[in-house]
């Protein structure tokens, strides 16, 4: 350890910082003066006196969207179904490939692990027709169902899966352990970690959503934030830039909440997983 | 590697498998089949025949000017979107790796970025480029620039690949420290005892040791700007003005939904498909010879 200050690293990291923490405020700060004066180009680094522009996007919105409380929930319900929803189907299926020898398990690792390779992007014409021929276009269903599967998650917990010593499965099966209670009582506890680091990382996903919403969901109460947002800056004529800014950092805290709440297990499983 | 001891039964686990299964074929391996079916057909103006012409759909497409301009945009977006947020973040990961007080705050400082939409990141990006109300634009204004990147297409694209690789300079910076963290410090102190130091010592020690992140970085990079960023270039510049921020991804959302021209957006998945998986194969063939050796 040296007993000098490093300033070149303290200078640096703090550059780095302002470099995001300043745009933040600065939407902050915007939320809250007077749409007319942004809108002129007098925007300043001080918060006006406009607070209340807050309970009003809640409960209003903005022109042509819901109001803010209701983009909220719908972003809620997506982020968190399929983060649960991804968790739940992975462990299962790792489980499964992990600790049984069963017909095609093969295959079936192979068909899970492809999907790795097609984000909704590349895929975005034919997931819509055949989203339409199932009838889920405009439904929440159709909103989180095909954001479900997961190959990373499945990897991610075979491989701690793989990893449990094989004296510890002896074991619970002296004990009478069937499969079921093994998976309840040794398989979920050791692998806690790496859930609460996945629950970050898909209710980031999950929140952040933009083209999958935009094609699915035409109907503006299935608009979530990010949509919502969207919407506000389209309509070209008169922005109300505190109203924009407002709903922008009520679209930011929730996951960056999560992200700050959980920072430890997100960092270590992040790193750890994708590797 | 396979486990020894394992469970009997067959009907368990093909129940648990199942559901992932199904997510799997409905919404992955069906689409996909379809795109490639799609390429590979026309069908008549009534949409009443379907005729299989092979290849030309994808003659076409390469022979189209737009496209072709569409793709090498799309390479040099890619390319300054990762070469900028890539180097930004290891410059941050390497100055937070040092003892130095405060560092759990720098990290924290620099990870919650993580969390914010890509959408999201371009309202912030209006708030400081906007030529009417943008900050920034302003101070540029002020200096005699003539700063519009609703109109001009070169400022548009700076524009969205400064908003695309902000959002992305926390997740490479996670990365870069964790891989900077394996580095044993042994190994830093032997470069030392050898008289390396500064930029010498980073350049010939701890640059060539962080090749597998680097390579990782630059793939997930890759990806993420070719893909992620719809988002932002939706909510900045819908891919104008005329064309000059319309990636691929974009032109298929603009041809296939926008303006409904079925044949040609399939075959521009199918271009897109066979992108990414080359993508994916390089990468683990890379990071799966490092793990033999």
């Amino acid at each position: 350890m040296s007993s000098r200050t490093d300033w070149t690293a303290h200078i640096v990291l703090s550059i780095g910082v302002l470099l995001f923490v300043l745009p933040l405020w600065l939407v902050f700060s915007a939320s809250t003066q007077d749409p007319a004066m942004i809108g002129r180009g007098e925007l300043s680094f001080i918060p006006g006196s406009g607070i209340g522009v807050y309970w009003k996007v809640l409960t209003e919105g903005a022109p042509g969207v819901a109001p803010v409380w209701h983009l909220l929930m719908v972003s809620f319900g997506m982020a968190i179904s399929i983060a649960i929803g991804k968790i739940v189907i992975s462990v299962l299926s790792a489980y499964a490939i992990a600790f049984f020898r069963f017909p095609f398990r093969l295959v079936c690792f192979w068909t899970i692990f492809f999907t790795l390779m097609l984000p909704v992007e590349v895929r975005i014409i034919p997931t819509y027709s055949v989203m339409a021929g199932f009838g889920l276009i405009n439904s929440f269903t159709g909103l989180t169902l095909p954001l479900i599967a997961s190959a990373t998650a499945t990897l991610l917990f075979r491989q701690t899966f793989l990893a449990v010593p094989d004296e510890l499965v002896e074991a619970a099966r002296m004990d009478g352990a069937g499969p079921l209670r093994f998976l309840r009582d040794i398989l979920l506890p050791v692998s806690g970690a790496n859930i609460a680091a996945l629950f970050v990382i898909l209710f980031v996903y999950g929140w952040n959503q933009y083209l999958w919403p935009l094609l699915v969901a035409t109907d503006s109460r299935l608009d979530t934030i990010v949509i919502g947002i969207v919407k506000m800056i389209g309509a070209d004529t008169s922005v109300e830039w505190n109203r924009v800014m407002a709903t922008a950092v009520l679209a930011m805290l929730p996951p960056v909440a999560v992200v700050l709440l959980m920072q430890t297990w997100f960092v270590k499983g992040l790193t750890e997983g994708d590797k | 590697m396979e486990r020894r001891t394992i469970f009997g039964g067959w009907l368990l686990p093909a129940a648990f498998v199942l559901p992932q299964l199904l997510l799997t074929v409905f919404f992955f391996l069906w689409p996909a089949g379809e795109a490639i079916y799609g390429s590979l057909t026309r069908q008549d103006a009534f949409g009443l025949r379907t005729q299989f012409i092979g290849l030309e759909n994808f003659v076409d497409l390469f022979e189209d000017p737009l496209y072709v301009e569409s793709m090498w945009r799309t390479v040099y977006f890619c390319a300054a979107v990762s070469l900028l947020s890539m180097s930004v973040a290891l410059l941050l990961a390497v100055f937070a790796d040092r003892e130095i007080a405060g560092r759990g705050f720098y990290r924290t400082m620099l990870i919650w970025p993580y969390a914010i939409a890509p959408a999201v990141a371009a309202v912030l990006w209006i708030l400081l480029l906007h030529p009417q109300i943008g900050m920034v634009a302003h101070g540029l204004k002020a200096i005699g620039v003539v700063w519009d990147y609703k109109i001009n297409g070169g400022q548009a694209m700076l524009v969205v690949i400064l908003a695309s690789a902000w959002k992305q300079v926390s997740y490479n910076f996670i990365f870069f420290l964790a891989g900077l963290q394996s580095i044993p410090r042994s190994v830093i102190e032997a470069a030392r005892m050898d008289g390396a130091r500064g930029w010498r010592r980073f350049r010939t020690i701890i640059f060539p040791l962080l090749a597998p992140t680097t390579f990782f970085l630059l793939v997930v990079n890759l990806v993420y700007s070719a893909f992620d960023t719809f988002g932002t270039i939706q909510a900045l510049t819908h891919g104008g003005p005329g064309k000059s921020t319309e990636t691929l991804v974009v032109k298929v959302y603009r041809d296939g939904v926008v303006n409904l021209d079925l044949g040609g957006s399939s075959a521009q998945s199918v271009v897109l498909m066979v992108g990414i998986v080359v993508l994916t194969v390089v990468q683990f063939r890379f990071l799966g010879k490092r793990d033999k050796t």
